[in-house]
C-alpha cells in the first residue's frame, strides 16, 4: 500500500467508525486533492462530509475550530503547508489556546492535515517545510509519517485525540510503498521508531528525510560503519528518552529534517541530545536541514537546498572518521 | 510593422495601430503557451505550468490602457499579465526553464516572474496574495505623488481569500489608486465557483462603496474601452475600482490537468473555444471591418512566430546559473 492510500484508509476508517469525523478543504470532494490522496471518499461519504470549500484557509481553518470546540472531530486540509501562514491565527492563537484559556473546560478535537518537501520544481511559495512553527507552540501536537504504517496508524490516532493535531505528509512520498495490516492499529504519540538498529552513529530523521538516512547508512555499512537510523514520528509530543539512550549507545548523532537548521526541528533534537548525552558524546552533534534560503525555483539550485544521502554519509564519515 | 488601410470604414491611423497591437499580443501570449505547452509535455520544462490561453483578451485589454510605469501584479497563471505588460519573451521563457537570463534568473520560474522595469511587482502562487501588494503600491503612487495606478490581477478564486476585502476597504477608505480585476474563468482548480461563491461578485465591492463593473472578457475592444475609462477615473484620484472580466481558460488547471470531465464537459470547452476565443474574435472583427487583410493579419503571425521560436532557442540554450548563486539574493 501507498502512504497516499494509507492516509485514504486512515480517514475512512475513521469516518465509517464516527459519524462526526468530516473533511474539509480546496478541491478534495470530486477531485479527491491535487494530491488525488482522497479519491473515492466522496463516494462513499458524500459532500457533507468531504466537504468542497472555497479558497478560504483561514475562514475554514476557524469553522473547524469551532466546530471541533462544540461536538464536531473535523479534519482539515491544507493543500501546501505553505499555506500555513494563511491559518496560522486560527491554529496558534485559536486551536491551540482554547483548552488552556478555558481552564480545561473546552476542547478542540481537531486534525490539520498539510503537505511539505521541496524538490517538485514547485518554488518558494509551494516548497517548504514549516512544521517547526507548529511544534513550537504549546496546545499544539505535531506529526511526521515517514512510512504508510506510520501515517495509517498515526492518522487513526490524530483524529481520535481530543487535542488539535497537525499532520505533515511529505508530497514526494504519497507514492512510497509499505505493509500496512488490514485490522485496525493504532500508534501512539511520542514513541519514536527505530528504523535501522546500528552501533556507530545515530541518524534522526524525519519524514522523507528518514529513507534519506537509511539509504546513506546503506553507504556507510561499505565502510564499515554500523548506522542506527531513528524516527521520532511525532516532533511533538518528542521521544527523548528513546533518543538520547541511542546517541549513548553510538556516542555521535547527526540529526536531519528538511526545514530549515535555524530555530529549527534539528536544533531542538540537537540540544536534547547534547544535554541528555552530552558526556558520552565524541563528537558534537550535527545538524542537516534545507539551505538557509527561500527554495529557488531552477532545478540545480533547488537540488542544492535540500539534504541528500550523499550529505548525510559525508558528515557520518566525517563524524566517524 | 507596415499596415496597408482599407480606408472605407474610415478609422483612424491610431485606432488601426492599436488594433492591430492588441491583436499581435494577444497572438504572442496564445502562440507563447502553445510553446509552453509543448516543452512541459516533452518534458523539458520542470514544475508546474497555468496556462493563460482564452484570456488573452483581459490582460491585452487591460494593459493597453495602462503605462509603462502604472503596476500590475499577477498570479499563477500570469504569463499573459507579464507579457501583456511588457515583458520579453526570451527572458520569459528563460525563466521557466530556469535559466540565469531568466526574470528572476530562474529563481521564480512560472508562477513568480516579476519585471519592475515593466511595472510588474511579481506573479504570486498564493491565491489572492498580491492583494496587499497591489494596494501597497497604489498607496506609495499616492503618497509619492506620481499618477501612477496599480492594478490587482487575480482569478474568481480569489473572492474567497479575505485579504481581497481587508485592502477593498482601506483602498475605498483612502482613496487609493487601484484596479482589482478579477478574472472570472469559472473555476478554481476543480470546482466550479457556483460551489464557492455566495451571492453577486460586484456587490461585494459596492459594499465598501467600490464602483464595480462586470464585462465581457473575451472582446479585447470591450476591455480596453472599459479599462481606458476606469483607468483615467482612478487616475484622477476618484479611489478604487473593481472589474469583473467574464472569461475561461481553454487547457486544464495546469498542463497536467489532462482528464477533467469530471469537473467540466467537452462540450463546454468546445463551446468557448469554437465562439468565444479572444483571439479569433479580434481577428474577425479584423476582417470584416477591414481593418486589415489576410496577408497583413498573416504577417503578424508569422511575425509573432518567428519571435517566440527564437525566444524559445534563447531560453534552451541559455544556461543554468551556477550553483553559488543559490545563497544570493535572501537579502538586499
Ligand atoms: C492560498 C492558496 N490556496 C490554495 C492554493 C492552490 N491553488 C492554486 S491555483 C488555485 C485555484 C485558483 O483559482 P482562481 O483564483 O479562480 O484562478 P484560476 O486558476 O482559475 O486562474 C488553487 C486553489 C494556492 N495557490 N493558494
Ligand atoms: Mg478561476
Amino acid at each position: 500500500m501507498t502512504l497516499g492510500e494509507a492516509v485514504r484508509e486512515a480517514l475512512a476508517e475513521e469516518m465509517r467508525r464516527d459519524s462526526r469525523v468530516f473533511i474539509c478543504g480546496e478541491d478534495i470532494a470530486e477531485a479527491g486533492t491535487v494530491f488525488k490522496v482522497l479519491t473515492g471518499l466522496v463516494d462513499e461519504f458524500g459532500k457533507e462530509r468531504v466537504l468542497d470549500t472555497p479558497i478560504s484557509e483561514a475562514g475554514f481553518t476557524g469553522i473547524a475550530v469551532g466546530a471541533a470546540m462544540t461536538g464536531m472531530r473535523p479534519v482539515v486540509d491544507i493543500m501546501f503547508g505553505d499555506f500555513s501562514t494563511l491559518v496560522m491565527d486560527q491554529m496558534v492563537n485559536q486551536a491551540a489556546k482554547v483548552r488552556y484559556m478555558s481552564g480545561g473546560k473546552c476542547k478542540v478535537p481537531m486534525v490539520m492535515r498539510a503537505t511539505l518537501g521541496a524538490s517538485r520544481r514547485s518554488a518558494a511559495q509551494h516548497s517548504q517545510s514549516l512544521h517547526a512553527w507548529f511544534a513550537h507552540i504549546p496546545g499544539l501536537k505535531v506529526v511526521l509519517p515517514s512510512t504508510p504504517y506510520d501515517a495509517k496508524g498515526l492518522m487513526k490516532t490524530a483524529i481520535r485525540d481530543d487535542n488539535p493535531v497537525v499532520f505533515f505528509e511529505d508530497k514526494m512520498m504519497y507514492k512510497l510503498k509499505g505493509p500496512v495490516p488490514a485490522e485496525d492499529y493504532t500508534i501512539p504519540f511520542g514513541v519514536a521508531d527505530i528504523k535501522r538498529v546500528g552501533t556507530d552513529i545515530t541518524i534522526i530523521a524525519t519524514s522523507s528525510m528518514v529513507q534519506v538516512a537509511l539509504d546513506a547508512a546503506k553507504m556507510l555499512e561499505e565502510f564499515d560503519i554500523s548506522a542506527e537510523v531513528i524516527d521520532p514520528r511525532t516532533v511533538w509530543p518528542l521521544d527523548e528518552k528513546t533518543l538520547i539512550e541511542s546517541a549513548k549507545k553510538t556516542s555521535r548523532v547527526i540529526v536531519v529534517d528538511e526545514g530549515y537548521e535555524r530555530y529549527g526541528v534539528t536544533a531542538e533534537i540537537a540540544s536534547v541530545i547534547a544535554e541528555g548525552a552530552f558526556f558520552s558524546l565524541e563528537a558534537p552533534v550535527k545538524r542537516i536541514g534545507a539551505m538557509h534560503v527561500p527554495i529557488p525555483f531552477s532545478p540545480p539550485l533547488e537540488d542544492a537546498t535540500i539534504p541528500t544521502e550523499r550529505q548525510v554519509f559525508g558528515a557520518a564519515k566525517a563524524l566517524c572518521g | 510593422m507596415t499596415t496597408v488601410l482599407d480606408r472605407s470604414k474610415a478609422h483612424s491611423e491610431s485606432d488601426v495601430q492599436q488594433w492591430l497591437r492588441m491583436y499581435r499580443q494577444m497572438l504572442m501570449i496564445r502562440l507563447f503557451e502553445e510553446q509552453v505547452n509543448d516543452l512541459y509535455t516533452r518534458a523539458l520544462m520542470p514544475g508546474l505550468a497555468h496556462l493563460y490561453t482564452g484570456q488573452e483578451a483581459v490582460a491585452v485589454g487591460i494593459c493597453e490602457a495602462l503605462r509603462l510605469d502604472d503596476y500590475i501584479t499577477s498570479t499563477h497563471r500570469g504569463h499573459g499579465h507579464c507579457l501583456a505588460k511588457g515583458a520579453q519573451l526570451g527572458a520569459m521563457f528563460a525563466e521557466l526553464l530556469g535559466k540565469e537570463a531568466g526574470y528572476c534568473k530562474g529563481k521564480g520560474g512560472s508562477m513568480h516572474i516579476a519585471d519592475p522595469d515593466t511595472g510588474n511587482l511579481g506573479a504570486n502562487a498564493i491565491v489572492g496574495g498580491s492583494a496587499g501588494i497591489a494596494t501597497g503600491a497604489a498607496f506609495s503612487a499616492k503618497r509619492l505623488n506620481t499618477g501612477q495606478v496599480a492594478v490587482c490581477f487575480f482569478g474568481d478564486g480569489a473572492m474567497g481569500q479575505g485579504l481581497l476585502y481587508e485592502v477593498m476597504n482601506m483602498a475605498a477608505l483612502w482613496t487609493l489608486p487601484v484596479i482589482y480585476v478579477c478574472e472570472n474563468n469559472l473555476y478554481n482548480e476543480y470546482t466550479h465557483n457556483s460551489e464557492t461563491l455566495a451571492g453577486d461578485m460586484l456587490t461585494r465591492a459596492v459594499g465598501f462603496g467600490v464602483p464595480g463593473e462586470r464585462i465581457d472578457g473575451q472582446e479585447v475592444r470591450k476591455v480596453y474601452a472599459t479599462a481606458k475609462t476606469m483607468v483615467a477615473r482612478v487616475r484622477a484620484g476618484a479611489g478604487p475600482a473593481f472589474l469583473v472580466c467574464d472569461t475561461y481558460r481553454f487547457h486544464g488547471h495546469h498542463v497536467g490537468d489532462i482528464n477533467r470531465e469530471y469537473y467540466r464537459s467537452k462540450q463546454e470547452e468546445q463551446q468557448w473555444k469554437t465562439e468565444r476565443d479572444p483571439v479569433k474574435l479580434m481577428l474577425d472583427w479584423l476582417t470584416t471591418e477591414k481593418v486589415a487583410n489576410r496577408a497583413q493579419l498573416d504577417q503578424i503571425q508569422n511575425e509573432v512566430k518567428a519571435e517566440v521560436e527564437k525566444a524559445v532557442q534563447f531560453a534552451m540554450a541559455a544556461p543554468y546559473p551556477a550553483v553559488d548563486r543559490v545563497a544570493q539574493d535572501v537579502y538586499a
